[in-house]
């Protein structure tokens, strides 16, 4: 076992894009063995859907982190062959520590995908998804991986994306809600006479419903 | 109106580029900027590396050490300029401050020399564990470089943690590390929380210590001149807005909405006036050159920075120095600054690279355009550097 803080900024292999010291798996293993796979993942809902993903990417060995203190020693304890983190983490500036601090015990350091492949790792950062991969793992074995957490990234952002969506549609059926309701009163008309008087008065002024129906209940507050 | 995404991470030092959008700036030069809040440098250098964003407010170190193969290295980065000088602080947990206090510290806050043997005394009890928030960052390289000159040889006799600039307070309460060097507001939130206290600026280990760049891709700023152009300037502007009287109070409420630091704007104030609030039963310190951003052409990218950084590098990782500065310089664009800043006033230096340290303050230099005044650059220990003697 090397001492992992002690020693930062020695011998950093020159084409490396992400690099992670992991200790001394050997080559020959590493083409054989099941992958050992790291999730740093706080959320446990997610952690296990990126688990479920993954496991349908091939048969690895997965351990999820959860737990933030120490997560440079905890990580290194395992000596993993993949860790994948969330990019949108501030914890990735802790791994990142991880891809410096190597001895020169330990075996040439690690890599995530190699630039000959940038179309999957602007997909990947695209999709919020780093990784952090051991060097000597050939892209066949790393490809089918990534490539699971990329599809799973991208339907979280979707999924965070549609429930944004869904709340701003709510908010503003509410307010459009509100002030025809102050209109009705007011003006003593209907319901779909006052929804069309907002819709006239909003192309007539190049502007969106909801922002007349903002401006009537701004201004309605205003003058109580 | 073309659209330039720039990346910043929420610190004090974002403020040019904040500043740039906020007070119209980018507008004057016929660009919208759209501010991207990061979470990470690592995220930030990708983004950029991978065109996500076109600039980004960077660690001065970062495009140093991709130039170098030190790290990631997705794509050549440029310092197209120097966003801020100086801006850190060394801060320590309540209880290394006790122990600090029964060593006789006074906590003045302006002396590395008595404060780098205060804490290697402290040190020699229990070996320390130290937090920054990134290794390749002027953090790290000060903390090393005040550590080591003071008797206890960094990074090999204590324990750095990369810890990110918010959550360094946390550290601190959850007992993970002893001291950190961070950059405002963060240290003085430590303070503010009554478990930490702060022992130095930054600017008390290297007086002018270029700390944050303005980065682009090499590629990018060479294919999009006229964009590259109209952002230095943009910026430009900015810094010596932020360098002018009673600009601080509007900067510390810009600051300090939700879209940018969402703190206090009291606490961002302190950085921006340099009067820090040391230990938390309230003892203030003023540090007159706590954060620069205009005065002695802070903006200026000095070759000898950079040469400065790639032979700090260089010399930890058993690289060839004469060749780590070499590259080193190639990457601080001193070029871009004179072409695109040539018609606004700027100053421009007669030479792009100076001696580091071994200046007093008011020292007036050789320039092209404008008066050039040099603010103090000294060491802590007195150490001059000669990027042109150094092999």
């Amino acid at each position: 076992m090397f001492v992992i803080y002690t020693s930062p900024l020695l011998r950093v292999g020159l084409r490396a894009l992400w690099i992670l010291p992991l200790g001394h798996m050997t080559y020959a293993a590493s083409m054989t063995k099941s992958l050992s796979i790291i999730v740093v993942e706080e959320d446990r809902d997610r952690a296990l859907m990126i688990v479920d993903s993954l496991r349908e990417a091939g048969d690895n060995d997965i351990v999820v982190i959860s737990e933030v203190s120490g997560l440079a020693r905890r990580i290194a304890e395992r000596q993993p062959d993949l860790v994948l983190v969330d990019i949108a983490s501030p914890n990735r500036d802790v791994i990142e520590e991880l891809s410096l601090a190597t001895s020169p015990l330990d075996r040439p350091v690690a890599m995530f995908v190699d630039q000959s492949d940038e179309s999957l790792t602007k997909a990947a950062i695209e999709a919020g998804v780093s990784a952090y991969v051991v060097d000597s793992l050939v892209p066949e074995r790393i490809n089918p991986i990534i490539s699971a957490a990329i599809a799973r990234f991208n339907m979280f952002r979707r999924m965070r994306d549609e429930l944004a969506e869904t709340k701003r549609a709510l908010e503003e059926r509410k307010l459009i809600d509100r002030a025809k309701g102050l209109l009705m009163k007011a003006k003593g008309m209907g319901e779909d006479d006052a929804y069309a008087l907002m819709r006239k008065t909003a192309m007539d002024q190049g502007k969106k419903i909801t922002d007349v129906a903002q401006a009537l209940v701004t201004a309605a507050e205003l003058l109580k | 109106m073309t659209t330039v995404r720039v990346g910043f991470i929420p610190l004090v030092d974002a403020a040019p580029l904040i500043v740039a959008h906020e007070m119209g700036f980018a507008g004057e030069e016929g660009i919208s900027l759209e501010l991207v809040k990061a979470p990470s440098w690592s995220t930030i250098r990708d983004m950029l590396a991978f065109g996500g964003i076109d600039a980004a407010h960077m660690l001065a170190p970062v495009p140093v050490a991709i130039s170098l193969g030190i790290g990631a290295n997705a794509a050549d980065l440029s310092a197209l300029m120097v966003l801020s000088v100086n801006g850190n602080v060394i801060g320590v947990s309540a209880e290394l401050e006790h122990r600090l206090a029964d060593l006789g510290h006074e906590f003045g806050f302006d002396n590395a020399i008595v404060a780098g043997q205060d804490f290697a005394k402290a040190a020699a009890t229990k070996p320390l564990k130290i937090g920054v928030p990134f290794p390749i960052s002027m953090h790290a390289e000060l903390l090393y470089y005040w550590l080591s000159a003071s008797g206890l040889p960094a990074p090999q006799g204590v324990d750095v943690r990369t810890v990110p600039p918010p959550l360094m307070a946390d550290a601190i309460a959850d007992g993970e590390i002893d001291a950190f060097c961070v950059g405002e507001p963060w240290g003085s939130k430590t303070v503010e929380r009554g478990i930490g206290a702060l022992l130095l600026p930054g600017s008390a280990i290297w007086s002018f210590a270029p700390e944050k760049v303005l980065a682009a891709r090499t590629q990018w700023a060479e294919q999009e001149p006229d964009l590259t152009g109209r952002l230095m300037r943009a910026v430009w502007k900015a810094s010596r807005w932020l360098g002018t009287e009673g600009t601080h109070t509007t900067t510390a409420e810009l600051l300090s909405r939700s879209d940018y630091l969402n703190l206090p704007s009291e606490i961002i104030d302190r950085a921006l006036m340099g009067r820090i609030v040391v230990r938390p039963t309230g003892e203030t310190r003023f540090s007159p050159s706590f954060v620069q951003f205009s005065d002695g052409a802070a903006t200026f990218p000095w070759r000898s920075q950079a040469a400065w950084i790639g032979n700090q590098l260089a010399a930890r990782l058993g690289m060839d120095r004469g060749a780590a500065m070499a590259s080193a310089k190639s990457v601080f664009r001193s070029d871009l600054y004179r072409t695109h800043l040539k018609d606004t006033g700027a100053i421009m230096p007669g030479a792009s690279e100076k001696l580091e340290g071994g200046i007093e303050g008011g020292f007036a230099g050789a320039s092209e355009s404008g008066r050039l005044l040099l603010s103090e650059n000294r060491f802590f220990d007195g150490a001059v550097f000669d990027p042109a003697t150094k092999k």
